[in-house]
């Protein structure tokens, strides 16, 4: 395991190596790139490598359960907002039958490479199976 | 009935306007050890978790199915079940325990054997574990900001007024839901102009709440509620994996989550199902942690006045903010919601989290007046901000915030009001006026504000969601207009958003926009010397209350010129025959010109040989130089009078009337509280000091009793002495004075 901690916060030692969303290094958003209409609000977010390294930090330091978040959610940075709102909403008690969760978590697979989505929604699926959470 | 005066005030008082109500385990109205509570138990075949609290796998519900397989470090589990609960509550009440071994075995218990742990643990031992278990150093607190006319620029200069206070949250919420995006905007704008790195969010359904974050307008959220029972928590129209997706939808974008929970809401939705507040709340604080939220807010929050109706519910709930520590959870400790009508009841409730500290004390204190908080009434207020500095410099406990003046708050509050203004103006959003501006820098409250037309705002602001405004916009108005610095503070959560610093466990923006974290400010309490206590910069800022004094300040006013007409005429002489000695302390008249009530030092000597003079006796004045003390100058006084009665008079005021064959600290009548004499009073004490001179039978002088005096003037008397004492010559006897004045008959 690599040592982790130093490295935190990234925003102090990471400065130029940083990504936004889009893939702009972070030294490069600045007050007049704004201003020029250069940079919105969707390349101001944070990219999936920097929560995989946010995901080390947490499990390193002894939160797992908190760093399985984070790779679930590097895996979501690429999911349009829209998307990810109606994924919410399926998962949702009583919004989806047994097929559509299992459909969207093959989806989320196949079009955003989210295999732990997957395998997270999968498992609700089953769930909601057992406990009649499921759209009756 | 005969009826009790005193049991007629008590009904009266704020205590009892509260509810109390006995347990009734069935309903769920017990706060902990119910009945119907499980047995700590975990069985485990295969890697996989077979049975839990006496319930086998195929009777699991949703939350023991999600608990089992996301929350429960299943390798440490059966070391963690098998150490007895006491053990547990031993090492959390012991400073030799570290926190990174207790939180490594607490992973592996169950909710049940969580709850068995508390059993063994009194307030003050939980307190010990809170102030250990925090998983931040440094305690922090999250402010409240709202109002009932939803005024952007109220809201954005009670944002401003509450960064600057040093709340390292601030949260709002909505009384029309179409408000959010405007709201959450003016909590923006108005916390950045008062300190960058403020975090903000908006309360609001949950899909909402996402969409305000998507644009930036928001850093952070905390409503993703949870409950401790199947089916609450469908109820709530979520599921644990919802929850979960929830949070790492947030997580993706950049934003902060806190889950919240609490005691009583479960009882509250009819759906307890016979088990005790604080083992649902085990389960909850599971939930949380399996979905890999960061903290939790808790401590009953909007249900508390359910728990402090029943028995030992204050304990409880500082019991579920510990269990949430334990879990490694940051934990907003509740104190949000008015708890009680009682100031007692309140503050006593939070000094159990103010004392050993919480990641953030408050879930949100009130930083407005109550009539305007939309939250349910904030248990603290803007009107108990004074009461809340004190607190912090009594104790030398950081309690989050910090004391402002009035006239930085002013300023404050009316850069955040125009700030607001400019971004309307720029984004084309119905117009905040000059006017208004100037209403908000003054205002502390909606009753303050000028109605604002709320149907052009609603459309603008529904046009806003819509659209594709952000931050960004936000940012590009506020360069345009002049509020670089609050754009730049704005900018700076933007790249902060990038680096996903502040996702980590208890993150906060420090006052250099430096993250501070349970990662590189991790709790490193084990007993005295250790552990984050405020020092340097921090106490001398908490000291330093507007309403403190120099020293100096005090005694001032009573400085004087020695009196012209009081001359010093030779060493005293002990008198005979008819007279009263009125023995004056070393500085009275001299360093010093009037008494603590403000009475000249002159019109005192002339009521009291006006009153010595009334019964036909006269007076002889002295100065007293070896003593200040009250007693010790009217017993020389007595001593060497010719009638053996003297009056002592202290510079203050303080009197006495003294005997000279009674004890030294003894005496015929005592005038211990000066403030309250009046020239009257000093008039009478002459009369009745020549009347024993005479031994005629006298009746004590009356004097109002202000047992409020102390309290105010401590200080000050303190202080006057002091300088009388500076006076004092050991060697020195008694002086004869001469003071210029006749009796007018």
């Amino acid at each position: 395991m690599t040592e982790t901690k130093g490295e935190y916060p990234l925003r102090d030692s990471e400065t130029d190596a940083l990504l936004t969303h889009s893939g702009r290094p972070l030294s490069d958003i600045s007050a007049d790139a704004i201003a020029a209409g250069d940079i919105t609000g969707d390349d101001l977010r944070t990219h999936a490598d920097t929560l995989r390294r946010q995901a080390a930090i947490a499990r390193e330091a002894g939160y797992p359960q908190l760093a399985a978040n984070f790779s679930r959610a590097a895996e979501l940075t690429d999911v349009p907002n829209d998307e990810l709102l109606k994924i919410y909403e399926m998962l949702r008690p009583e919004r989806a039958s047994y097929d559509e969760l299992t459909r969207l978590a093959d989806y989320l697979e196949a079009t955003y490479g989210a295999k732990e989505n997957a395998a997270f929604i999968k498992d609700a699926a089953a769930t909601y199976r057992e406990r009649n959470l499921l759209r009756r | 009935m005969e009826r009790s005066k005193r049991f007629d005030l008590l009904a009266k008082r704020d205590i009892n306007k509260e509810t109390y109500v006995e347990p009734w385990p069935e309903a769920g109205l017990i706060v902990a050890d119910s009945p119907y509570d499980p047995q700590p138990s975990l069985t485990i075949e295969d890697g996989t978790v077979v049975e839990m609290d006496g319930v086998v796998r195929r009777d699991f519900d949703a939350l023991d199915i999600f608990i089992a397989s996301q929350a429960l470090d299943l390798e440490t589990a059966e070391a963690a079940m098998a150490l007895p609960s006491e053990d547990y509550a031993r090492m959390l009440a012991d400073i030799n325990a570290p926190r990174e071994d207790i939180a490594r075995l607490i992973a592996g218990c169950s909710p049940a054997k969580l709850t068995d742990i508390i059993r063994h643990m009194n307030v003050l031992e939980m307190m010990m574990g809170l102030a250990k278990m925090r998983i931040r150093r440094r305690p922090a607190n999250q402010a409240h900001v709202t109002n009932w006319r939803e005024h952007p620029a109220l809201l954005a200069a009670d944002a401003a007024e509450a960064a600057l206070r040093g709340f390292a949250e601030v949260e709002t919420t909505v009384r029309v839901a179409r408000f959010a995006p405007f709201n959450a905007l003016a909590i923006l704008v108005g916390t950045q102009t008062g300190r960058g790195g403020v975090l903000t969010q908006c309360s609001v359904e949950e899909a909402l709440g996402l969409r305000l974050a998507m644009k930036g307008l928001t850093s952070y959220a905390e409503t993703l509620s949870v409950y401790g029972t199947e089916k609450t928590f469908v109820d709530g129209d979520d599921t644990p994996w919802s929850k979960a997706f929830l949070a790492s939808a947030y997580a993706s974008r950049g934003v902060k989550i806190r889950f919240t929970s609490g005691t009583g809401s479960e009882a509250l939705m009819g759906r307890a199902e016979g088990k005790s507040m604080l083992y649902l709340e085990a389960r909850c604080l599971l939930v949380v942690k399996g979905a890999g939220s960061q903290g939790v807010q808790n401590g009953s929050i909007s249900c508390i006045a359910l728990p402090e109706a029943l028995p030992g519910g204050v304990r409880a709930v500082l019991a579920e903010n510990l269990l949430a520590s334990m879990l490694g959870l940051e934990v907003a400790a509740g104190n949000d919601a008015l708890a009680s009508h009682s100031s007692i009841r309140k503050t006593a409730k939070l000094m159990l989290q103010f004392i050993p500290g919480a990641d953030f004390i408050f879930s949100g204190y009130s930083a407005i007046p109550k009539r305007d908080n939309l939250f349910g009434g904030g248990n603290f207020d803007a009107e108990d901000f004074d009461d809340y500095n004190v607190l912090q410099r009594d104790m030398q406990i950081d309690g989050g915030v910090r004391p402002i003046t009035e006239a930085e708050a002013l300023s404050i509050r009316r850069k955040g009001a125009r700030a607001i203004q400019a971004v309307y103006r720029e984004l084309g959003l119905p117009d905040i006026t000059d006017d208004e501006i100037d209403a908000a820098a003054v205002a502390h409250g909606s009753d303050d504000m000028p109605a604002r037309d709320i149907v052009p705002d609603l459309e603008a602001a529904d046009a806003f969601m819509a659209g594709d405004d952000d931050f960004t916009t936000v940012i590009r108005a506020l360069n345009k207009s002049g509020f670089s610095d609050v754009a730049d503070n704005i900018l700076e959560m933007g790249r902060q958003r990038v680096a996903a610093d502040y996702l980590q466990p208890s993150a906060i923006f420090d006052a250099d926009f430096k993250v501070q974290s349970a990662i590189n400010d991790a709790n490193d309490y084990t007993g005295p010397g250790s552990g984050y206590r405020p020092s340097g910069e921090r106490w001398r800022e908490m000291q330093a209350i507007p309403q403190a004094k120099s020293p100096e300040g005090f005694v001032d006013p009573h400085v004087a010129e020695p009196l012209s007409r009081l001359a010093e005429i030779g060493p005293a002489a002990v008198g005979s025959g008819r007279e009263v000695i009125l023995a004056l302390g070393p500085a009275f008249g001299s360093a010093l010109g009037k008494t603590i009530g403000g009475l000249e030092h002159e019109d005192v000597l002339e009521a009291i040989l006006t009153g010595v003079a009334s019964e036909g006796m006269i007076a002889r004045i002295i100065r007293v130089y070896h003593s200040s003390d009250c007693a010790a100058i009217g017993y020389v006084g007595a001593r060497l009078s010719g009638s053996g009665i003297g009056i002592g008079l202290q510079s203050r005021g303080t009197a006495v009337i003294h005997q000279k064959d009674l004890a030294p600290l003894n005496n015929l009548e005592l005038f211990p509280q000066s403030p309250s004499l009046t020239l009257a009073t000093y008039e009478d004490i002459g009369r009745n000091a020549a009347r024993y001179a005479m031994g005629i039978a006298t009746v004590p002088v009356a004097v109002e009793i202000d047992n409020g005096a102390r309290l105010r003037l401590i200080v000050k008397t303190a202080l006057l002495h002091r300088r009388e004492t500076d006076e004092v010559c050991p060697e020195r006897p008694p002086q004869e004075l001469r003071f210029d004045w006749e009796p007018e008959f």
